[in-house]
This record gives structure tokens, C-alpha cells and sequence, in this order.
């Protein structure tokens, strides 16, 4: 223990801002306040269930999504701010209230959707789009982690049109971006968009239509692609690496049938204990500025259920060896991944936790990206970088699992640059993936040097740069480089025509 | 119900008109061009059988003196195009309308339209017509990528029944053209006149090939007549690729970017507004 405390403090490609949340998180590691049955340690030790470096005595919760636009309504009492008069002082604002909302990370993993909140303060637009390119350049510099993430639509606005230029201009790896694209958004408004995404990796795109039947009108997105509820957020994020549960099975119904439930029950357990620890003894709701300026209400909040590892879960139980036998190429094996989440989210459905309010006292499934150190473990129900099949065949074999994790799922892809000539392609293929129950997608072109890892971004440069020894200002930099020396991040199948 | 011979078709393009479409070619082309990067779709199979025992997966066999085809076992490895000496492939398949719709519905909801392409699709002019009155019933565009050499002003059928079209002028000058296709650039320019009339015409593609052709000739010539039709009109500037070629064409270099930007500029010059470099 003090000797790893002793390696954070004399690492030389951390920064300063690093080592002091890595010193925190390991100051929180060396309480054990949970009452963690023996089965649920053996689950972790195992790394079968992981609560992904949330720490052992969670002061907050994992994800917070105030409710900006009631700040930019009243301002804060506790901040001395006063509300906005113009697109300068309503800059400042939410900038100043960002450094006070925490997160998993320290850092706010949701801004806001962007577009609404600055429309009320644009009268000249060239003054607006300075504001709004200083405003985003200072939330990359000063929110070091990738996990922050803003959102614009469904409709357009001349906000959102100034964040996609100045978007495209910057290149910035922060914030993530989320764009909400209903049937109402128009084809003007998305395609700039799908140019966007082109030449900076964001935004990805959200089936409006879909988050709103699962979580309501008050949605965001959040983090890596996280549906939550806008003035609450999720609790705690647990996951379940399936890849490494399948070995504990017999055969595909042992799996179903007996494995499955025990890990999902040993998991809802750990997650109830960690959630009754944040509401009974944190003291984090009776003292936040947050809570009291009605930013965040508990009755707000979820907790994700995540899941790791379908792909590699399917191909151990049916022992597939050969390619066209594989998860993504295979009908039994679809079909046995379909069942799988079925059954998981029956399971789940059945658990209830009183403080999960925002989601009538129910766990919402999440399909994880998965963590730099995971080795041959593919994203949530994702076919393997390596497997994919043709796009065409990609969208229609991933669609049918969407329906059931609101609280996150979504596939990446890269394209050649070649379809910057014909955006529209594009917006076919969002049109199309929605309507076959697509719930996010995300995609950048193959000569972009901002990168989608799994579900946040990295410039390559930077990454080559932290392999060289020399400190990289986003935290998210080292998780990519973990990402793609373990998972081939950088061998993605460029789709080129066809 | 029209049948034609299908050399292959691509689910999703982004290379074949506007938006995400369905790509189908057509086999048998009446061009000879030099460059020509699909050569397995000139010909149409003589079931001379000489593919068959090239092909490693055994998907190749002689059912009474034909050769035929079983998808299921291909690797699609393209030795028995390889071996081919006639320029075809035996992979062509005889659809019908409802053949080729079946597919299309497949990916219905991903697509802006179809475009059908080849060889040269116009060969086959009558299937054309009946595949776009049922594409348009399912509320689809039809394009067609042709190199021109049919005369679509006495083709009121096709006309009528296709969206737009997208179409080749390899070379402006008539010497040249015949000796880059085997055939005059006559019928191609009065078509161009002739679609652009009707506002039927999407798109016109040149191949940038250094050393063999007056590229900087017929880039200008051409978008000359591009802006005095219509400069909205896209024009395609496309750089040669050894992929796919014969013989010595495989030693010819592409393009340089610079070139290409050159040739892009002095399009411009002339007035097109929808210059593309690809």
C-alpha cells in the first residue's frame, strides 16, 4: 500500500491533477466499510464482477446530471451567481459550476445539452461563435478526461450550428458529444452533424425517439453513451465480464439457467450495498449545494447494470471455433446472445432497490465498453474487432439487442474518408439503423487523428506521445493506450465502399 | 417478367450517386476501355470450364455443359476470375425483378435508392425499366451509372422510368476515345446534351490517367460543357488505380494529388461548382 502511494507520487507521466485523484482513490481504498459477502469477493477477485475503479467507500455518486437549465434559470446562491445577461456571462457560469460537480472521474461527465442552454444569449452570431469556441476550448484544457460529455438537438438551433463548426475546427478531444436526432430533426442539421463527426470523431448519434420512450423527455446522455436522467444520474456502475462467467458453465443452459441468476443476484446485492452507502452514510445528499439549490433531486437517480463480454461468452458456450460459427456470423450464436440479455434482463428486472427512483426502483442495463486492462474482452454485446461482418450485416445483427439497455449500447464504426464526399450515405445509414431499433452509433473516418477508443476520445498523437514517457493532459490518454495495446482499437475494420 | 445477367451486387455504396444505395452490376459491356478495372464483367461466360479446376473450394462444377455456381461453399478468393480467359465470370447469376427487389428490401431502410451499374447496364435496357417501376413503388430513386453508348433519346422506356444518371466521358476527343474504349464518343456527348436537357443528369465522371490520356484537354473541354449545361452538375475526377487492370496497364502510376487538385482548379475556371476529386 504505502509503496504504491510512494510510486504515484514519483511517476513522471502523471500530471499533477492525475496523481492527486490517484492518491485520493487510494486513500479510499484502504477503508472497507462495505459489508461484501465472501461469494461477492470471490466474484471480484475472480474479476467477474467489477465495479470498475468506483472505489470502496463511495462519497458521491457515480454519475451526476445536474439540471443546468434550471442554474442558468436561477443562478446559484451558494456560487454567488447571478443568471445570465448575455452569452459571455452565461459562458462563465456554467464553466464556474462545472468545477463543483463531481463525478466517478472528479470531473463533470455531463455539461449539458449545450445547444438550448446557449440559444437564449445569441444576438450576433460572430460574437456567439467566439464565445462558444473559447468556451469549448476551456472545457478541454481544464475537464482532463474524455468521459465529459455534452449534448445538442433534436432540434437545430443557431447554438448547435456554432458548436458543429467550432467543433470542427478545434478537434478537441473534450467534450464528448452527443447529437439527439429524432424524425423531426432535419436533414440540413443532421448532415452537418455526420461532417462533423467526420473530421472530429463526434458527435455520435442518439435515437431520440427510443431514449424518451425508456427514460422520458428528461434525458441525457452522459459519459461514454450513458442514458440518464437530467437532475439526478446513475448511482453506481457494477459490471458482470460474461467472457469470464461462461467459464463456470457446463453448457448454454447450465449458463442460463444457474450460473446467470447466482452472479446476477451476487451482483444487485454489492450494487444495493454500495447505494445504500452513498444515501445512509456518505452524507452526500444532505450536504451538496447541488441537492439544496434543487440542481439534483436523489429521486432523480438510476443505477446501471452493466454487462462485458457477450460476444466471447457465446463462442466459449458453443465451443465456436471457426468464424462462421462465431457470435456476429452465426445465427445459433446470435440467438444464443439474444437469450443470454433476455434472461439477464428478466433477472434484473426482478431485483428492486428502493432508492432507484428514476427508474421505478429497478437497475437499468448497460452495456460497458469495457476497461484498458481488459485482454480479449469485446464492449457490451459487440462483435469483436476482428469479426465484423459487412455494415449492412453489422446494423441488423446488433439492433435487436438495443431495446434493452436505456442506460447505455452503441456500436462504433470507421469509415474511409472517402465518404466525406457524400455525407449523406451517412445519414442513410442512421436513418435506416434507428428504424431497425439502433439505439446510438458513433463513427469517424479513418484519416481523423481523434479517435473513438470505445466510447470516449483520444487524439492518436497523444497516445503515441504517453507511449514515448511524456505526460499527456487527458487522463482518458492512458486508458487508450491500454485500449489499443489490448483490445486492437487501431485494427477496426475500415468500412470502405460497401 | 425481365430477366438479366447480374455480375454482383454491393448492399450499401457510397461511391454511386446521392446518399447510401444499393449497387447492382450487370454483366456484358460493349467497351473495350484499356483501363478497365472490373474486366470480369465484359464478357459473358462461354462455360468453357477452365475456372473450375482453379477454384480451391470446389464451388465450381460443369452441370450438362454449363458451369455453374454454388455461393454457399465460395471463399470469394477470385482465382476463377484469375483464370478466366474470356473476361467473364461464372459467378454471374440470371435474376429477375423480383430477384433483385427480394435484396433490395433486405436493406430497404438504409438506402436512398438504387443504381445500377455494370458492364454496361443499358445492354439490358428492357430489365431496367420493369426493376425502376418497382423500385419507385417502394418509394426508392433509380440511377443508372452508363457509359453512354445507347441513344437515350430514342429510349422513351428507360428514360421515363430512371431518376437520374450517372455517366463516363473518358475522353472529349474522338481519336483518343476510340482508342482508349474501341468505340466514338459521339453517342456520349449528344447524351450528355440530350440528359441534361431533361435535368436528368446527375453526374459525369472522367479517369485522370497520366502518360495515356490529355487529361488537361479533356478535363477542360469537358467541364466547359459541364457549365454551359448546367454547372451544378457534379463532375467526377477520378484518379486511375492499378487495381484489377491487365498487362501493362499495371505499370502505369497513379495520378499525383497535385495533378488532381490542378485538374480540379482549372474545372472550376470553367465554371463547374461541383468539382470532386476521388
Amino acid at each position: 500500500m504505502m509503496s504504491d502511494i510512494l510510486s504515484i507520487i514519483k511517476d513522471r507521466t502523471q500530471t499533477y491533477e492525475q496523481k492527486l485523484v490517484s492518491l485520493a482513490r487510494a486513500a479510499e481504498n484502504t477503508l472497507e466499510v462495505l459489508n461484501v459477502s465472501k461469494e461477492v469477493q470471490e466474484y471480484k477477485r475472480e474479476g467477474i464482477i467489477c465495479d470498475l475503479n468506483e472505489g470502496n467507500a463511495p462519497y458521491r455518486p457515480r454519475y451526476i446530471v445536474p439540471d443546468y437549465r434550471r442554474f442558468m434559470e436561477q443562478g446559484s446562491e451558494f456560487l454567488r451567481l447571478k443568471p445570465a445577461n448575455d452569452i459571455w456571462e452565461a459562458a462563465n457560469n456554467l464553466l464556474i459550476l462545472y468545477r463543483h460537480v463531481p463525478s466517478v472521474t472528479t470531473m463533470p461527465v455531463y455539461v449539458g445539452n449545450l445547444d438550448t442552454l446557449l440559444e437564449p444569449y445569441i444576438n450576433d452570431e460572430e460574437e456567439a461563435y467566439k464565445a462558444i469556441k473559447l468556451f469549448l476550448m476551456h472545457l478541454d484544457r481544464t475537464i482532463t478526461d474524455s468521459f465529459c460529455h455534452a449534448n445538442i438537438g433534436p432540434e437545430p438551433t443557431t447554438a448547435g450550428r456554432l458548436i458543429l463548426r467550432a467543433e470542427r475546427e478545434l478537434q478537441d478531444a473534450v467534450p464528448n458529444l452527443t447529437i439527439k436526432y429524432s424524425a423531426e430533426t432535419p436533414d440540413d442539421f443532421a448532415l452537418e452533424a455526420v461532417r462533423t463527426a467526420l473530421v472530429s470523431a463526434k458527435p455520435s448519434f442518439a435515437n431520440h425517439e427510443m431514449f424518451v420512450g425508456d427514460l422520458g423527455i428528461n434525458y441525457s446522455i452522459a459519459s461514454c453513451y450513458n442514458g440518464l436522467p437530467i437532475g439526478g444520474g446513475s448511482f453506481t456502475l457494477v459490471r458482470l465480464v460474461l467472457a469470464r462467467l461462461a467459464k463456470k458453465a457446463d453448457n448454454p443452459e447450465h449458463f442460463l439457467n444457474e450460473v446467470l441468476p447466482d452472479a446476477v443476484s451476487k451482483m444487485s446485492e454489492f450494487m444495493d450495498q454500495r447505494i445504500s452507502f452513498i444515501l445512509e452514510e456518505s452524507g452526500f445528499f444532505e450536504s451538496s449545494f447541488l441537492v439544496n439549490e434543487g440542481l439534483l433531486n436523489k429521486d432523480a437517480f438510476t443505477a446501471m447494470f452493466g454487462m462485458v463480454g457477450l460476444a466471447e461468452c457465446v463462442n466459449h458456450l458453443l465451443g465456436a471455433k471457426e468464424q462462421k460459427d462465431r457470435f456476429g456470423h452465426s445465427k445459433a450464436a446470435d440467438a444464443l446472445g439474444l437469450r443470454i440479455i433476455e434472461r439477464m434482463h428478466q433477472l434484473v428486472s426482478k431485483h428492486t432497490n428502493k432508492y432507484c427512483k428514476a427508474s421505478d426502483g429497478h437497475f437499468l442495463l448497460h452495456a460497458q465498453v469495457g476497461i484498458d486492462t481488459d485482454l480479449g474482452i469485446s464492449p457490451g454485446c459487440r462483435i469483436p474487432i476482428g469479426d465484423e461482418p459487412q455494415i449492412h450485416e453489422h446494423l441488423v445483427q446488433s439492433a435487436p439487442f438495443h431495446k434493452f439497455f436505456p442506460s447505455g449500447i452503441g456500436d462504433v464504426f470507421s469509415f474511409d474518408e472517402t465518404v466525406k464526399n457524400n455525407p449523406e450515405y451517412l445519414l442513410d445509414i442512421i436513418k435506416g439503423g434507428f428504424s431497425a431499433g439502433l439505439r446510438y452509433i458513433s463513427f469517424y473516418a479513418s484519416d481523423s487523428d481523434l479517435i473513438r477508443i470505445t466510447g470516449y476520445l483520444v487524439k492518436k498523437s497523444d497516445i503515441e506521445r504517453l507511449q514515448k514517457g511524456k505526460q499527456a493532459l487527458h487522463d482518458t490518454v492512458a486508458l487508450g493506450l491500454g485500449a489499443v495495446q489490448n483490445s486492437r482499437i487501431m485494427e477496426r475494420k475500415v468500412r470502405h465502399n460497401g | 417478367m425481365a430477366k438479366a445477367l447480374v455480375n454482383k451486387i454491393l448492399p450499401f455504396s457510397s461511391v454511386d450517386g446521392p446518399g447510401n444505395r444499393i449497387a447492382i452490376f450487370l454483366q456484358g459491356c460493349n467497351y473495350r476501355c484499356l483501363y478497365c478495372h472490373n474486366p470480369e464483367t465484359i464478357s459473358r461466360c462461354t462455360h468453357c470450364g477452365l475456372c473450375i479446376s482453379a477454384c480451391p473450394s470446389s464451388s465450381l462444377d460443369n452441370i450438362n455443359g454449363k458451369v455453374t455456381w454454388n455461393s454457399s461453399s465460395c471463399i470469394s478468393c477470385d482465382a476463377c476470375l484469375a483464370a478466366c480467359r474470356n473476361k467473364s465470370s461464372p459467378k454471374a447469376v440470371l435474376m429477375t425483378v423480383g430477384d433483385v427487389m427480394k435484396t433490395v428490401d433486405k436493406v430497404r431502410p438504409f438506402i436512398s435508392g438504387i443504381t445500377v451499374s455494370g458492364g454496361e447496364c443499358t445492354l439490358q435496357k428492357e430489365f431496367l425499366a420493369e426493376l425502376f417501376y418497382e423500385v419507385h413503388k417502394s418509394k426508392l430513386t433509380a440511377f443508372i451509372d452508363t457509359n453512354g453508348s445507347i441513344d437515350f433519346s430514342k429510349e422513351d422506356m428507360l428514360v421515363n422510368s430512371m431518376d437520374m444518371v450517372m455517366l463516363d466521358i473518358k475522353s472529349f476527343d474522338e481519336e483518343e476515345h476510340r482508342m482508349l474504349t474501341g468505340m466514338s464518343n459521339d453517342l456520349v456527348l449528344k447524351n450528355v446534351e440530350y440528359l441534361a436537357g431533361l435535368g436528368k443528369l446527375y453526374e459525369i465522371r472522367t479517369v485522370i490517367v497520366p502518360g495515356l490520356l490529355d487529361n488537361h484537354r479533356n478535363v477542360c473541354e469537358i467541364s466547359a460543357m459541364i457549365s454551359k449545361l448546367n454547372p451544378e452538375i457534379k463532375y467526377k475526377l477520378i484518379k486511375f488505380r492499378p487495381l484489377g487492370v491487365f498487362g501493362d496497364m499495371k505499370k502505369v502510376p497513379m495520378p499525383s494529388n497535385e495533378l488532381m487538385e490542378d485538374l480540379k482548379k482549372s474545372a472550376e475556371e470553367k465554371g463547374c461548382r461541383n468539382v470532386i476529386v476521388v
